[in-house]
């Protein structure tokens, strides 16, 4: 029987043939101590880091292989090419999308119910930086996709705590708010593919419509009148980034891409779409951070699933439709980095854990996030 | 209350199993008292429905706790070494999983995961079921299976190609005629029902209202559960209504629904009954998209039944909508998404595939795909090689006839 690791392995050795053939990438090894593609490095002081979670969970069939890669466009030709891409990071916590986004968010595995509406126990990259930099409450936001991860921005550690992290802006809760009742914008404001049926309670440091205005410079009909131009959840959180990005230019951003879980619904045409559309916000972020003046020549964008979906092969998934398994694919994903500091066009096999990115970040930013229980990624550095 | 451990068991505490379910757990109370607490409730979850499965699942279910009964001391110790290594907290230990199984072995998955022992004990399960294969050899089919998928109901013409996944599995025709070929697929696999009648031995699956039909065949279609999802969809609009109600005790509430419950008649099948009120509460999409339906009864029908036929015709699907006002009933008439729902199909009649290659019996196994109305198939039979393609002019009863 071929062992977790193998597997683990293999699909690492096939994601990295794959990009050599379709990018011309070449492996990290080779280049690494001497490469000349090396991003101009911004002082930690002046850096900007923006995290998009390639949103819900995506797999290689239908993304890095051969009959995935026509989903990505964007990803392909546009950012690989600028990036520093490593085909094995290793999911070992809960697969359910808040928990792990949290834990994303702390570098250490939270194991709260994926379904409340808690902190995460262990502090946040945004309280790390933030303390650490002395930054205030407008350099550190988060947009995410549903109630459920209203509470991300900081951790209940007493170190910590209200007040110490990011502003976290949920869209669909403005929408809802903005919308008051009537029903032209309820396409958009489904909560949750995990569990479609339940929307938490809203708590913690969440930014509320009335702060619309006054912070983002955007007026409600303006909002409201832009939704109604979107097809899913998550061009309503690009839209708000994009606002975030011209008028309080935060150094760290992080957002939650979702609209790739409708997979959870069993329809594989809806997924794709879901793909593909992630794919074409991830490439018109990028183009934002290049044209943004706060942003262009001194941000890092890191771009990540939080984790996969289920093997078709395994009996007790159905394949594409979930993550419950806990199979190696569901657990294993990829990184792409690309930007300031970054080493372009490289492909890297080792096998990185996804709680080494809040170290990683904190090692760009110049903090450190010492209850984190991942390790820098030295080929970022 | 305090722990209860397996070896506690008295036989006045499966009072409340169905007759036929507590004949069998009392049959075997000595072989359940030996094994460890994280395995013995998923166990009594599949003992507990046994009134409600089907042949084929009941007698693989008895020669499970047939092999459990007869396992040595030692070797009992052996078996399940890795699932006694697994820790429960003290509410697990303390929950009533005699006689809520199902309910006991949700909150033992979240606390797997919570725990970071999701792994250890997904080892432990696929290292049993593989030596129970060894012990006990899985049920042969009585003939060779045969799986027909039909796909792409109302469509003219496809936007990418089709049968990828399936292609190098099979041969790839490319000039089928057409004509009249839903009657003869139909009718292909009512000739096998009645050649070999076994009760749930035969399947019809209709994502859209099931065409006529021998009664020798099994049949479940979406259009059939219509009033059924109506009306689970007006019972999951209030549970959600009401405070406090969050997805454990949603699911919790789904899960002890009952036929009644949806209006489903008292005098029917009460076993297809109940495993239809099961693809709606527990499949995910199903009650809201035809193509998730019907994927997933195809799957469940192979997982439980292990038909030897099955017919499976996807049909379209509502186009998406918000959940809202997918959970909303109403009688204005869904549109529909005919290129999504095809290539909804197009994966599921794959899935059926791989479904029904988990099945005993493989190696014999037949599987035929059409674009329905037109001339596009794939066969895959151990008759036919792999990965070719025919242009040759061939009809439907002639490709079952190539692939037998």
């Amino acid at each position: 029987m071929t062992s977790p690791v193998q597997i683990s392995q293999q699909l690492s050795f096939t994601r990295r043939e794959f990009l050599r053939s379709a990018s011309g990438l070449v492996l990290g090894s080779a280049l690494l101590d001497s490469s000349p593609l090396v991003s101009g490095v911004t002082p930690q002081s002046k850096r900007k880091v923006i995290v998009i979670t390639f949103g819900g969970g995506a797999r290689d069939q239908e993304t890095f292989a051969p009959e995935g890669q026509e989903n990505i466009p964007h990803l392909m030709k546009e950012l690989i090419p600028q990036s520093s891409f490593f085909t094995q990071v290793v999911n070992r916590g809960i697969l359910g999308h808040y928990v792990a986004t949290a834990s994303l968010a702390t570098g250490a595995y939270e194991t709260f119910n994926n379904f409340a509406a808690v902190s995460p126990d262990s502090p946040t990259v945004f309280e790390y930086f933030r303390k650490e930099r002395k930054r205030p409450a407008s350099d550190a936001w988060v947009v995410a996709p549903s109630n459920g991860f209203n509470r991300i921005g900081e951790s209940s550690n007493r170190a910590y705590g209200p007040g110490t992290g990011a502003r976290v802006i949920l869209p669909k809760h403005l929408l809802s708010a903005a919308s008051s009742g009537a029903t032209d914008y309820s396409h958009l404001l489904r909560d949750s593919y995990e569990t479609p049926l339940y929307a938490p309670q809203l708590g913690g440091n969440t930014f509320e419509l009335e702060q619309m205005e006054n912070l983002l410079k955007l007026s409600v009909d303006d909002f409201k009148n832009h939704a109604l131009t979107l097809s899913s959840a998550d061009e309503l959180s690009v839209y708000i980034v994009r606002q975030l990005m011209k008028q309080l230019a935060p150094s760290l951003l992080w957002v939650t891409l979702h609209d790739i879980d409708v997979a959870h619904a069993g329809a594989y045409s809806l997924y794709i779409e879901g793909i593909r559309r992630t794919d074409r916000l991830c490439g018109e972020l990028w183009k934002l951070a290049q044209s943004e003046p706060e942003y262009a020549g001194k941000t890092t964008l890191l771009i990540l699933p939080d984790f996969g979906r289920d093997a078709d092969e395994d009996a007790g998934g159905n394949g594409f439709q979930h993550h419950r398994t806990g199979d190696v694919p569901s657990r294993t994903t990829w990184m792409m980095a690309l930007g300031s500091g970054i080493r372009e066009g490289v492909v890297f096999d080792r096998r990185l854990d996804s709680l080494d990115l809040v170290p990683t970040i904190g090692s760009m930013m110049g903090f450190s996030a010492s209850q984190s229980h991942g390790h820098p990624i030295t080929e970022l550095l | 209350m305090t722990a209860m451990l397996p070896g506690d068991l008295k036989p006045e505490q499966f009072n409340a199993y169905p007759p036929e379910a507590k004949k069998l757990a009392l049959d075997y109370l000595p072989a359940f008292q030996r094994v460890p607490p994280s395995f013995l409730p998923s166990l009594l979850r599949e003992v507990i429905e046994y009134d409600y499965k089907f042949p084929v699942e009941r007698r693989a279910l008895q020669r499970e706790l047939e092999n459990l009964r007869s396992l040595s001391a030692s070797d009992n110790t052996d078996w399940f070494r890795e699932f006694s290594a697994i820790q429960l907290s003290p509410a697990l230990e303390k929950f009533d999983w005699v006689n809520n199984p199902a309910q006991y072995v949700e909150q033992l998955s979240a606390h797997l995961w919570t725990t970071h022992q999701m792994d250890a004990f997904r080892r432990a399960a696929i290292n049993y079921a593989e030596r129970l294969r060894s012990a006990v050899p899985p049920e042969a089919p009585t003939q060779p299976r045969m799986g027909i998928a039909i796909i792409g109901q109302g469509v003219d013409k496809p936007d990418e190609p089709l049968f990828r996944k399936l292609r190098p599995q099979g041969a790839y025709f490319t000039a089928v005629n057409p004509e009249n070929g839903l009657p003869q697929l139909l009718d292909a696999v009512t000739t096998r029902a009645k050649a070999s009648p076994t009760p749930y031995g035969h399947w019809y699956i209709d994502g859209g209202r099931a065409l006529s039909h021998d009664a020798s065949l099994t049949c479940v279609s979406y259009e059939g559960l219509a009033s059924a999802r109506t009306a689970l969809l007006e019972r999951i609009q209030n549970e959600t209504r009401r405070s406090g109600v969050g997805p454990e005790s949603l699911r919790t509430t789904m899960a002890q629904l009952r036929p009644a419950d949806l209006g489903f008649n008292p005098s029917g099948d009460e076993i297809l009954d109940r495993f239809q009120v099961k693809l709606l509460t527990e499949g995910s999409g199903t009650q809201i998209f035809s193509t998730s339906f019907t994927q997933w009864a195809a799957r469940e029908a192979l997982r439980r039944a292990q038909p030897v036929s099955l017919l499976v015709r996807f049909a379209p699907r509502q186009r998406q909508k918000p959940m809202v006002e997918l959970l909303a009933p109403s009688n204005a008439p869904p549109q529909l998404d005919l290129l999504g729902s095809l290539v909804d199909a197009d994966m599921g009649a794959y899935y059926n595939w791989i479904n029904q290659q988990r099945l005993p019996g493989s190696e014999k196994s037949m599987f035929l795909v059409w674009f329905e109305n037109h001339k596009e198939a794939v066969a895959i039979s151990p008759a036919l090689p792999r990965g070719t393609v025919s242009a040759a002019a061939a009809t439907l009863p002639q490709l079952l006839s190539w692939m037998a």
